[in-house]
């Protein structure tokens, strides 16, 4: 008799695997952002069964919420021939699918050994739960990597705002760092020259 | 019963797919970040398979910290896609040929 655990864990995974082989093969990509969504879900639900609650909740709202939301706004903005991407789609399949067979057959040998064949704790630690448990290791034990997490976001968002930023040909803004940086030479001109000797004054003619 | 090797094959078997999608997606570097995340969310499923059954709260502290750091190297790979496009109208990796190496 199978579980009912068990009996989720296979489905999640079915449908993780199905949606997996979706990105990589569908035509179209904003076919594949959503296959890819449908994955970063079901990557939660293993997640939630193997008790990390908190991060399953963060991978929806920080994948599904943002990134794929991401995605899709440049796959929709961008105008492109798909069908152009997709030459020679098949011709490196014989080999990708021989390293890609190699590489999990060898990864499923080593996995199934006895080292790897663990049987989960009882009730680890009951009376704890596991938002909890990540806040008083990530703010004690792993607060410093913490910061650098929050360095890194900021130089992604300064970097990405500045790679993409584009100034307008017409507009009129005026930029304060050229006006303090400009200098005397940039506006007075000094011109060299004789002074006149006599000032004649020019005859006014009479009236007649 | 489910144990560790089901997560750990389940994560091969993903790790592997991203990789194949990877050879097979060549030419289209929006296809090639998202195989690089799924690639990601394998190696996330290692972690947190680990964590659970050695029972220490470490391992979903690093899946913690590959999200971040796996959303600031996405905002940044759409950026400079967008650039990309903009230049040469197309992200086609074949044209990405201006540096001429």
């Amino acid at each position: 008799m199978i579980e009912f655990k068990d009996f989720i864990f296979y489905f999640l995974s079915f449908v993780l695997i199905a949606s997996g082989l979706s990105v990589i093969t569908s035509r179209n990509p904003v076919t594949a952002a959503l296959s890819l969504v449908l994955a970063f879900f079901n990557a939660a639900g293993i997640w939630i069964l193997l008790q990390a609650e908190f991060l399953a909740i963060a991978l929806v709202l920080v994948y599904v919420g943002a990134v794929m939301v991401l995605f899709l706004f440049v796959v929709m903005m961008l105008d492109i021939n798909f069908d152009k991407l997709r030459e020679g789609f098949w011709d490196y399949l014989p080999m990708a699918g021989f390293i890609g067979v190699l590489m999990m057959v060898e990864m499923v040998l080593v996995f199934q050994t006895k080292k790897f064949n663990l049987s989960s704790f009882s009730d680890p630690i009951s009376n704890i739960s596991n938002t909890e448990m990540i806040g008083n290791t990530l703010y004690s034990n792993y607060v410093l990597p913490f910061e650098l997490a929050s360095v890194i976001l900021l130089i992604a968002i300064v970097s990405a705002i500045a790679l993409t930023l584009r100034d307008r040909k017409d507009s009129k803004k005026i930029n304060s760092a050229d006006q303090i940086a400009v200098k005397r030479e940039d506006r007075v001109r000094l011109v060299q020259m004789k002074s006149e000797e006599k000032y004649i004054k020019p005859k006014v003619k009479k009236k007649t | 019963m489910i144990g560790l090797s089901n997560y750990l094959i389940l994560a091969a078997i993903l790790f592997t797919i991203s990789m194949i999608g990877i050879f097979l997606n060549r030419k289209n570097i929006i296809i090639l970040l998202m195989s690089i995340e799924l690639m990601l969310l394998a190696v996330n499923i290692n972690f947190i398979a680990f964590s659970y059954y050695l029972n220490d709260i470490a391992g979903q502290i690093f899946v913690f910290f590959i999200l971040t750091v796996a959303a600031a190297e996405s905002a940044i790979g759409l950026a400079i896609i967008v650039l990309i496009f903009r230049n040469t109208r197309s992200i086609n990796v074949d044209d990405l040929n201006q540096l001429n190496g």
